[in-house]
C-alpha cells in the first residue's frame, strides 16, 4: 500500500472536507495514533464518512468500509467473523457519531455488545446530527439549541435530558468503558490503546465540539471540550470490568460553575438563570456519582 | 468523470487520495509560529484536526512545530491551544 504516513504522520490524512477546527476530526486524529496497520476500520453514516470519503477520494490510509447508518455493528461482526476463520488477529474499531451510536443504531450495538465480540466502538459525541444540521438527538443535553428543538419565546430548547449510554454500555457487561474529550488527546489514545489490548468488547465516548452545532468560532474546539471536563459536565470516566478506574477520581479537583462552558457557546446562550441551576445541578450530581 | 468512459471500473478508491484536494486555499488567516518561543511540546500536533502541523528538527536539534500550509484551514485550534503562545494568526 503505499502512502503518504511517513509525511503526515497518520492514518487520516489531510484534504478531508470537515469543517476548519473540526472537534470530531481532531479527536480522531488522536484515536488514529493509537492503531497500528493491521486494523479495520468501520464507519457508520454521519460527519467523519462524509468528510473524509467524497468520491473519488478517501483520507483513509487503513482498510475502511462504510454500510448504512445503523449497520456499522453487524459489519463488524461479520469481518470479525471472516478473521476468526483466517485465523487472524487483524483488530476491528468502528467508528460512529451519537446520532447513529444512541439513536439509529442503538438496537444492533446491543446485539453485537450480546455476542461479545472482540470489537472497539468509539462514539464521536458531538451532542447532536450535526451532517445534516444539527437536529436533536438521543445525546442532546437539555436547553440545548437545536434545528429540532429550537429556543424561543415558548421554548428553552431541547426539554429531554441526555441519555446515558456508558450506563447503557456497563449493563451489557462490558470489560472496558470510557469516556473523554477532544481537549485531551493523550487520554484518547491512551483509553483507545486499553480498549484494543482489552479483550472482549469495549465502548469509548469522546465529546467532539461540532464548531456549526455548539455554534463556537473555529478556534474553540479545544477551549469548549476542556471546559465540559472542567465544570464536570463531561468528566474523564474509565471503567474496567464495570468498576469505576481510580484514573478517573482527582481528590484535588475543583469544579469550575457550568456558566463558563454554557456562556462560550452559541446553543446555550438563551439560557436564564434558572435554566443555568438546573443544568449547575447537573454536573453538582456528577461530582458526587463519580467522587471527582 | 462519467461511468461510460470506463475510467473508473470499481468504487475503490486509493488510500489517503484525498491529498489531492488542497484544502488551504479555504483559509481566510494563517498561523505563523516563532521559532524561538515554541518549546516542542507537539500540543498543535495533537490537536491538528488536519493532521498538517508537523514537529521537525532545527539546526540545534530541538524539536519545532511547522505548518504545512497546502492543508491548513487556518481554523486557529493551534494558536489557542499553544501553551507558550508561540503561534500567532495573520490575516491572509
Amino acid at each position: 500500500m503505499s502512502t503518504n504516513k511517513k509525511k503526515f504522520n497518520s492514518f487520516l490524512s489531510p484534504g478531508h472536507n470537515a469543517c476548519a477546527g473540526c472537534g470530531q476530526l481532531s479527536a480522531a486524529q488522536s484515536v488514529m495514533r493509537a492503531l497500528t496497520d493491521d486494523t479495520i476500520l468501520i464507519s457508520s453514516t454521519g460527519c467523519l464518512e462524509v468528510t473524509t470519503t467524497a468520491y473519488p477520494q478517501s483520507s483513509w490510509q487503513l482498510p475502511w468500509i462504510h454500510s448504512l447508518f445503523e449497520n456499522a455493528a453487524p459489519v463488524a461482526s461479520g469481518i470479525k467473523a471472516a478473521l476468526k476463520k483466517k485465523k487472524k488477529k487483524t483488530k476491528v474499531v468502528i467508528q460512529a457519531g451519537d446520532g447513529a451510536t444512541y439513536d439509529i443504531g442503538i438496537g444492533l450495538i446491543s446485539g453485537m455488545w450480546e455476542r461479545n465480540e472482540e470489537i472497539v466502538y468509539i462514539c464521536y459525541d458531538t451532542e447532536a446530527y450535526s451532517n445534516t444540521g444539527i437536529q436533536a438527538s438521543g445525546s442532546t443535553p437539555w436547553g440545548a439549541n437545536t434545528v429540532t428543538t429550537p429556543a424561543g419565546e415558548k421554548s428553552f430548547g431541547s426539554n429531554q435530558q441526555k441519555k446515558d449510554m456508558l450506563k447503557i454500555a456497563l449493563a451489557h457487561g462490558l470489560n472496558y468503558v470510557a469516556q473523554s474529550t477532544t481537549a485531551f488527546p493523550d487520554d484518547i489514545t491512551n483509553k483507545v490503546k486499553k480498549a484494543l489490548a482489552t479483550p472482549g468488547p469495549s465502548y469509548i465516548q469522546i465529546l467532539s465540539p461540532c464548531v456549526p452545532g455548539w455554534k463556537i468560532k473555529t478556534n474553540q474546539a479545544g477551549e469548549g471540550a476542556r471546559l465540559a471536563v472542567q465544570t464536570a459536565l463531561y468528566p474523564l470516566l474509565e471503567y474496567t470490568n464495570g468498576e469505576l478506574s481510580n484514573s478517573s477520581i482527582n481528590k484535588n479537583f475543583k469544579a469550575l460553575p457550568v456558566s463558563d462552558y454554557l456562556s462560550i457557546q452559541g446553543r446555550f446562550k438563551h439560557l436564564s438563570e434558572a435554566e443555568i441551576k438546573q443544568i449547575q445541578a447537573l454536573a453538582d450530581k456528577n461530582l458526587k456519582l463519580f467522587k471527582l | 468523470m462519467s461511468l461510460k468512459n470506463n475510467k473508473i471500473k470499481n468504487p475503490v478508491t486509493q488510500p489517503g487520495s484525498a491529498l489531492n484536494n488542497k484544502t488551504g486555499d479555504w483559509r481566510t488567516e494563517k498561523p505563523i509560529i516563532d521559532p524561538n518561543l515554541c518549546i516542542g511540546c507537539s500540543r498543535c500536533v495533537k490537536m491538528c484536526p488536519d493532521a498538517c502541523m508537523l514537529m521537525k528538527l532545527d539546526k540545534e536539534g530541538k524539536l519545532k512545530a511547522e505548518v504545512d500550509y497546502d492543508y491548513c484551514k487556518g481554523c486557529g485550534l493551534c494558536a489557542s491551544e499553544c501553551p507558550v503562545k508561540a503561534i500567532l494568526m495573520e490575516k491572509e
